[in-house]
């Protein structure tokens, strides 16, 4: 089974940093360039996995999670929010949001790929 | 897929993108009496976030260092913990100058710029003007090394497996953050042997059921001999999600007595079906509308949309020649494609254009840095940098608006005190404005300082012998004086615009794009100059003329008017010099014949002259031996395969398939220039 | 146009043989693009007499170099039976004008000998060597990086 990602970042260099990391991996992976573009992506990519940028215009990434979870279906749905912040408050924001976790920028591929892996439980 | 060099190129554009955002932004808050929008601030932070994201990940250090402080700062002012200040948004438009240029050093390679360790100094100095540093940390831990995860954090001797009693008991938040038991139990299966025990004494009778209290819980017994914080890493992300304890078991385990529930409990998410129609779709989905085009290749469909409609023509005469009637089958489809083919090179010839937004913005800097260096106070306004333009044309109009940008600081904008004198506010203000204009783009660069002082200008070419002492000049004569080559000089020289570069070369540079570029100027109300450029570089809309035995190309944007002369309008001036009077002036008559090395006209009157202008305002009438139509025509290189020719800018393709030149008339009035601005006013009065 | 088939070998270069009034001249085959027939060209202004004008070949625009003129056997008055060779050197692609091409022939490295140190003659400076034939006939090999127009300089 192909595992499909959406990723959500409006930088158009780490959309295809995480395309270049995950699809030689063997995943399928869904691009979107803000949160609203990733809303519409959504259903259409029907994914195991979202990640997303939180710093976005239209819609930042607990926009986005809060969208998704409120969406049918979706409610939860994996969600990794990619960041360059490490610290505690960090943490506590994205779960309070209802991100499952986080990617800190930069990730290396290994890295991205063993927490997604980890999230899915592949 | 894209490859490492791909991306990095990627990751350079986009800093582009980003950096100019990021100008606009800072402009914008910059703006003085306005209230910076919130949404500007957070665009402005996002931007620098995105430079120091991408550079983290290609290990540019200095770029990702710089941009950390910047957006510490940046930070702060969007969270209101900073106050936006005119101070403070000078440091800011420094910062981002730096950070463009750690960008481009980093690209290309070079030293970094030595404002860094300065600016990186005034931006602590700002940070520190927000709330305690520890504050701040404590938001940005920031790590700016890539992070490797250690595959086996390789103890060179292979632990024992120890046994590690887990017990996972879900909140209600672990389902709904998107997390699953049975991913967490897999995720433990890759660090050993994991037996796995659903406890389901804590699941209420069905009437009682309250999912948001989920009551399923497990105790799990992994032999691994992996590290203890991997197993704490599995966990991770669940947080307060759920209780969690590991306990480490002492080497003789008991075995669990009670019999082994199903390991794997359905997974109590909605997880999207496999059989989704959707996803079988490519891999990567398109982004956006866009797709990115090699240049030669837009480039090659220009030149090949030329021949078609060159080839077109051929055909329209074939079809005349012929002697076809214009409502013949034949006729109207050939009109049915010169239709389309024109309307498919103006698509094409649209592709290569762009916004002038990049060259205006990088005007934003210039100003900024003339301003620093002369002590003076400006700011750049910019109108309708949207409006596009061919991209050879924004690549070489950088430099000339550099130039005219310093002149105008350095000569145009007044020192603060003397503004005030006037009763001007002490900060100048340059205007860049650019607009479409029956086919052309016009950009005005205007400035409201002192405007030009003539009688320094005339003073200082007739010092260089560029015009006579007794030459009468009308006020814009002398103003064009500056347009002179040499008139440019080493002692007025400033560190700024005498750098040997005058007006002269400025005017040069635009001409070679084919536009022109005048000036007006008012005595203490300032300078305009104007610069009209064609939209685009390979179509011209011309006039065939017959000169000679030949079919030539005049360019529209330099004709004023065509006159048919009557012997009473002629005047003869010395022993081969002609005249012809024009709306009260005498204005020289150019034989193009006799300029191109064909057979001079014999008979004036019979000729027909066309009226033209420089840049410079000069007028001169241009005989030719016939006028035909008028058209657009296809832009041809003279100069690939054989050399440039005086008084000849390109070449086109008639449609006959034979060769006309396009006339360079500006060349041909500064060669013929036995009339130079006092020569011309002379014969006037 | 008489062709003769050639057996290649490694030290024998095909050129093509060029009337230019009563004389032979050849130029390596590597660099001709195509032959064509006359057709009239476009008066350059200011250039110098031996180039006839310019060309539209498929789009670009090619100079026409009279060859007799630049090798200084007086002005060629074209007619429709002079061929244009046109020839690739570097970047820049031009027209030869010529009387005929007679040949296309593979010429022995050996039997290509220098240029002879005769008087003053004009030709000469445009020739990197000579080649007798069986037939009694000699070719002059051209030189074409003096040949062709100078693409900065010419015309100014």
């Amino acid at each position: 089974m192909t595992i499909r990602i959406l990723a959500i970042d409006d930088s158009p260099t780490m959309r295809g940093l995480i395309a270049a990391a995950l699809e030689p991996a063997g995943f399928e992976v869904h691009l979107a360039e803000d949160g609203i573009d990733g809303l519409d992506r959504l259903l259409a990519a029907d994914p195991h996995l979202v990640i997303t940028d939180i710093n976005m215009p239209q819609m930042d990434g607990f926009g986005v999670i809060t969208a998704v979870r409120a969406s049918t279906g979706h409610a939860s749905l994996p969600i990794l929010v990619l960041t360059t912040e490490t610290g505690a408050e960090l943490k506590q924001r994205a779960r309070s949001a209802g991100a499952t976790g986080w990617i800190v920028k930069p990730f290396d591929e290994a890295g991205l790929i063993d927490t997604i892996n980890r999230v899915l439980g592949l | 897929m894209a490859g490492p060099d791909t991306l990095r190129a990627t990751f350079f554009e986009e800093c582009e993108d980003l950096l100019s955002r990021l100008g606009d932004g800072l402009s914008l808050m910059a703006e003085p009496g306005e209230t910076s929008d919130i949404e500007t601030v957070h665009g402005v932070f996002r931007a620098v976030h995105s430079v120091k994201g991408g550079a983290a990940a290609f290990g540019l250090t200095s770029v990702v260092e710089f941009a950390h402080v910047f957006e510490t700062v940046l930070d702060l002012m969007r969270s209101g913990r900073l106050p936006v200040s005119l101070p403070a948004m000078q440091t800011l438009l420094r910062a981002s100058d730096v950070l463009a240029d750690l960008v481009t050093v980093a690209r290309d390679g070079g030293a970094d710029p030595p404002q860094m360790a300065s600016l990186l100094m005034e931006l602590d100095l700002l940070a520190e003007q927000g709330p305690a540093p520890d504050l701040i940390e404590a938001d940005f831990d920031f790590q700016p090394v890539p992070i490797h995860i250690p595959d086996g954090v390789a103890p060179s001797i292979t632990p024992d497996p120890v046994t590690y009693a887990i017990t996972l008991s879900p909140l209600a938040g672990l389902y709904a953050h998107g997390h699953e038991p049975a991913a967490l139990i897999r995720a433990l299966r890759r660090l050993g042997e994991v037996e796995v025990i659903a406890d389901i004494d804590a699941i209420r009778p069905l009437a009682a059921l309250d999912l948001s209290r989920p009551g399923l819980r497990w105790q799990m017994r992994l032999t691994t001999t992996k590290a203890r914080d991997e197993i704490e890493a599995v966990f991770d992300f669940v947080g307060d999600d759920a209780e969690v304890t590991i306990t480490r078991l002492l080497p003789e385990p008991t075995l669990p007595t009670e019999a082994p529930a199903p390991i794997m409990p359905a997974p109590p998410s909605q997880r999207p079906t496999d059989s989704s129609p959707a996803g079988s779709a490519a891999a990567v989905l398109p982004l956006s509308a866009t797709i990115r085009v090699n240049l030669d290749r837009v480039d090659r469909l220009i030149n090949q949309i030329g021949e078609l409609v060159i080839l077109e023509a051929v055909l329209a005469q074939a079809v005349t020649t012929a002697g076809l009637r214009d409502d013949s089958d034949l006729a109207t489809s050939l009109a049915g494609i010169r239709q389309l083919a024109g309307s498919i090179q103006e698509t094409v010839l649209s592709i290569r254009a762009q916004p002038l937004k990049p060259v205006f913005q990088r005007m934003q800097r210039i100003t900024r840095e003339a301003g620093d260096a002369t002590g003076k106070q400006v700011r750049l306004a910019m109108i309708g940098d949207t409006t596009e333009v061919d991209k050879t044309v924004i690549e070489r109009l950088a430099d000339p608006l550099t130039h005219m940008i310093r002149n105008a600081v350095d000569h145009g904008i007044e020192a603060p005190a003397q503004r005030m004198a006037l009763g001007k506010p002490p900060v100048g203000v340059i205007t860049l404005s650019a607009a479409h204009r029956s086919g052309r783009v016009i950009i005005e660069l205007s400035d409201d300082g002192g405007g030009i002082d003539r009688s320094r200008v005339r003073a200082i070419a007739e010092a260089r012998g560029l015009v006579a002492t007794d030459a009468v000049l009308t006020p814009a004569d002398i103003d064009n004086l500056l347009f002179l080559p040499g008139f440019s000089s080493k002692e007025e020289a400033s560190s700024l615009s005498g750098r040997g570069v005058g007006l002269d070369v400025v005017r040069r540079e635009i001409q070679s794009l084919g536009g022109r570029v005048t000036l007006q100027s008012v005595p203490g109300q300032g300078t305009t100059f104007t610069i009209a450029l064609p939209l685009t570089l390979a179509v011209l809309d011309g006039m065939l003329i017959s000169v000679g035995p030949e079919t030539m190309v005049l360019p529209l944007s330099a004709i004023v008017e065509t006159i048919r002369p009557a012997s009473a309008q002629i005047h003869l001036l010395g022993q081969s010099g002609r005249l012809v009077a024009n709306r009260g002036a005498l204005v020289p008559i150019i034989d193009l014949a006799d300029c191109f090395g064909f057979a001079p006209i014999a008979d004036l009157d019979r000729s027909v002259l066309i009226m033209v202008e420089s840049d410079s305002g000069r007028r001169a009438a241009l005989a030719a031996t016939g006028i035909h139509d008028q058209r657009q025509v296809v832009i041809k290189s003279l100069e690939q395969n054989y050399g440039s020719v005086h008084g000849i800018s390109a070449a086109t393709i008639l449609g006959d398939g034979r060769i006309a030149l396009i006339i360079d008339p500006e060349e041909i009035l500064r060669s013929t220039a036995v009339d130079s601005p006092s020569a011309a006013r002379t014969a006037h009065g | 146009m008489r062709q003769m088939m050639l057996q290649h070998t490694a030290d024998q270069n095909d050129v093509v043989a060029l009337r230019i009034g009563d004389q032979d001249y050849c130029i390596d085959i590597e660099v001709v693009r195509e032959i064509r027939g006359w057709s009239p060209t476009t008066v350059l202004p200011h250039a110098p007499a031996h180039v006839t004008g310019v060309i539209n070949l498929r789009g670009a625009v090619v100079a026409v170099v009279d060859l007799a003129a630049r090798l200084g056997l007086g002005k060629t008055a074209p007619t429709p039976r002079h061929v244009i060779v046109i020839v690739a050197f570097g970047p820049q692609t031009v027209g030869l004008l010529a009387d005929v091409v007679s040949d296309i022939l593979g010429v022995d490295h050996a039997a290509m000998q220098p240029v002879p140190d005769l008087a003053s003659d004009a030709t000469r400076a445009f020739i990197t060597n000579v080649i007798p034939l069986e037939d009694g006939r000699m070719l002059r090999k051209l030189d074409l990086s003096k040949i062709l127009p100078h693409r900065t300089a010419e015309g100014v």
